[in-house]
């Protein structure tokens, strides 16, 4: 085992294990494909929590917009799904045929232009990436290159999301409306709706999954981390120090837009539909309550917060819909007052200490002096 | 176009459509007052505030259905009543939340924005267990149905000028509290300095509690108002939560005319926008142009230069 590796530290690696075992064996093993495709579910907004631990966590910066994101990537994959679903064979019946069916209902003769590069898969993909990213970009170096922050910050993108909501609902010829693009089929003729196709996507979305914690450990043990956490706590003196903070917030926020994204992107392939209900206010918060659960600072926690808080949502609401209203906001109000690091906080103040001291405890009798738990980053 | 229509009627229409965006404008300004107090003199960021209107709308629904049932003779007037009884419930509610939660919260107006948010959704639930998930409406006493004849094409509502009014008294009522009395003064005090302001002797936890209240109990008015115009569910507050605070945002946080004059332009952009294109374009088109505004000028229209 390596313990020393520099990556991640000593709690860090274990926390990489326990989950890439859970994720990888146990849950694969142990759920049918019913419950596994919740799981992938579940995992789609881990990627949202994971992009809001880099933006909220460590750059400061509450976005309540992250809707926005989940949905475009989400929209790009569907519309590539759609388009591939509306071939001309299997809508023969509509007035005009090889269109999505929700344009022939609303009397859309033709494809719109905006539509006709999703055909490709190739441009799909980098829609996915580009789209929420330029996006974030353009909101992010307006907002930013005017110091607005904080509380300003997070009310106008949440402007921003009941904009795209409106937008979405209100243009269902082009859009699908209220419902959504529903009946996605296939992925280049691979059909992704039967039980081998749901395991097989729910493995690529791990793999995906564990690319992105790669990138996010990566940024944050870079000096540009350091500078993100530097920023949040006084973000004047790492101005006066010659650093272009707005910048840094920049990159920050498009990072979390573009995990989103791919988040979004995998929901629409894993779930097999993309609706406006994913992109507007309510679910924009509650992607933050996901990452606030599990711990804003903590990249694992953040990930074990969506998993977890997505599955209490789904059985407390399937047997007890009246309380589970009422838990997700008592569980709200206890964690901004009582523990404001999660999850992972409550982990790395309680449990934590103690298999320290199991394992120094062992190493003691083995007579193997450690030193790295002493200088392991130190828990925030 | 307009070439069916002559200009007589265009003129009408033009007029109509600027009532109906003044009867818009006095919901948002009574809806943003409350959160003006608030966010904008508090810094504390209420994601509830819509469930403590939806609360004087219940308030109203019922104080509607009691006296119908018990006192049929004064129900001509319940409306002042009602009025009266959603102000201090949902203040006094307002206190006790802010008792309990906002105090602790004060140096972290990002975590007042969650723990708030989990606030509303446990009033929403409370809200559906109590009175169900239906949108109940309230029935208006007869003076105020109908609509005011002005000429042969032009008819004003009555519960609308009934609404104007009543946003006009109680702005004036929270100019005056807040510009001219002791209290007021106080407010601002606290706000601008706080340990200032506790230093001679002002008890800034007491103003904290009352201004919140006071802000929660004008949303109970609001949402008592709003019975008048639309129905209520549990969740109808949501629906107006984000343009009351771009309403706020827009006006410059902490000016009371600013929240006025925004809500005036927003309000009147989307009514005369909605006659020319479908409804949702002209909400998308009004709230894109107030977030472009924002992004050009992020302290909104009216400024108050406070020292930070």
């Amino acid at each position: 085992m390596i313990i020393n590796s520099r990556f991640f530290n000593r709690s860090e690696l274990m926390g990489f294990i326990v989950l890439a075992a859970v994720l990888f064996v146990i849950l694969p093993l142990t759920l049918d494909v019913f419950r596994l495709n919740l799981v992938a579910k579940y995992l789609t907004y881990a990627f949202v929590a994971l992009g809001l631990v880099l933006c909220w966590g460590y750059g400061g910066i509450l976005s309540l917009g992250q809707g926005v994101f989940f949905g475009l990537g989400g929209y790009c994959m569907a519309m590539f799904l759609k388009l591939e679903a509306s071939s001309v064979e299997n809508t023969k019946i509509q007035s005009t045929p090889g269109i999505p069916d929700f344009m022939d209902w609303n009397q859309i003769t033709s494809l719109p232009l905006f539509w006709q590069p999703f055909h490709s898969l190739t441009f799909t993909i980098l829609a996915i990436i580009l789209v929420p990213g330029l996006f974030a970009l353009i909101i992010g170096t307006a907002m930013f290159k005017r110091r607005v922050g904080g509380t300003y910050f997070a009310i106008i993108t949440q402007a921003v999301a009941a904009i795209l909501t409106i937008l979405i609902v209100g243009q269902q010829g082009y859009t699908g409306g209220i419902n959504g693009m529903t009946d996605l089929r296939t992925l280049k003729g691979w059909d992704i709706r039967p039980d081998h196709a749901k395991i097989i996507l729910y493995f690529v979305e791990v793999v995906l999954l564990f690319a992105c914690i790669g990138i996010a450990q990566f940024i944050r043990l870079t000096k540009l981390g350091r500078i993100l956490v530097a920023m949040r706590e006084q973000e004047d003196r790492v101005r006066f120090s010659g650093y272009s903070v707005a910048n840094f917030k920049i990159f920050a926020f498009c990072m979390a837009a573009v995990f989103a994204a791919i988040g979004g992107a995998m929901f629409a392939l894993n779930v097999g539909f993309m609706s406006p209900s994913f992109v507007g206010i309510v679910p924009s918060i509650e992607m933050v309550i996901y990452t606030a659960v599990g711990g804003r600072m903590s990249i694992f926690g953040a990930i074990w917060g969506a998993i977890l808080v997505n599955f209490a949502k789904t059985s407390l609401s399937e047997s007890f819909p009246q309380l589970w209203l009422f838990g997700l906001g008592a569980l709200f109000i206890a964690v901004v007052l009582a523990f404001p690091n999660g999850l992972s906080g409550l982990w790395a103040d309680y449990v934590q200490p103690r298999i320290d001291r199991l394992f120094a405890s062992r190493k003691s009798k083995s007579g193997w002096n450690d030193n790295s738990v002493a200088d392991g980053a130190p828990a925030e | 176009m307009f070439g069916d229509y002559s200009i007589g009627d265009l003129g009408s229409i033009f007029v109509m459509q600027g009532f109906a965006g003044l009867i818009l404008f006095s919901v948002y300004v009574l809806m943003a007052l409350g959160l003006a107090i608030i966010f904008g003199q508090m810094g504390v960021i209420n994601m509830a505030h819509g469930e403590f209107m939806i609360l004087g709308a219940y308030v109203t629904w019922m104080t509607s259905n009691f006296s119908q049932s018990y006192l049929p003779s004064l129900f001509g007037g319940y409306f002042f009543l009602a009025m009266i009884l959603a102000f201090i419930a949902s203040g006094a509610l307002g206190m006790l939340v802010e008792w309990v939660l906002i105090r602790h919260l004060y140096k972290r107006p990002l975590d007042t924005l969650l723990a708030t948010w989990g606030l509303s959704l446990m009033l929403q639930q409370a809200y559906r267990s109590v009175f169900g998930a239906r949108e109940v409406g309230v029935e208006l006493p007869q003076w105020m149905l109908g609509s005011l004849h002005v000429t042969d094409s032009i008819e004003v509502p009555i519960n609308g000028v009934f609404v104007m009014c009543l946003t006009v008294l109680i702005t004036v009522g929270v100019a005056y509290v807040l510009y001219m009395s002791r209290w007021g003064r106080q407010v601002r005090a606290v706000v601008q300095n706080r340990i200032m302001a506790g230093a001679v002797g002002i008890n800034t936890e007491k103003v904290d509690r009352y201004t919140f209240g006071l802000g929660c109990g004008i949303a109970g008015i609001a949402g008592s108002a709003f019975t008048m115009i639309g129905s209520t569910g549990p969740t109808s507050g949501q629906l107006y939560i984000v343009d009351t605070f771009l309403v706020v945002v827009f006006g410059g946080a902490a000016s009371l005319l600013g929240t006025i004059a925004s809500a005036f332009s927003i309000s009147q952009t989307q009514s005369t926008l909605e006659f020319f294109m479908s409804g949702s374009m002209a909400k998308v088109l009004t709230l894109l142009a107030v977030v472009g505004i924002l992004m050009l000028r992020p302290q909104g229209l009216f400024a108050l230069k406070v020292r930070k």
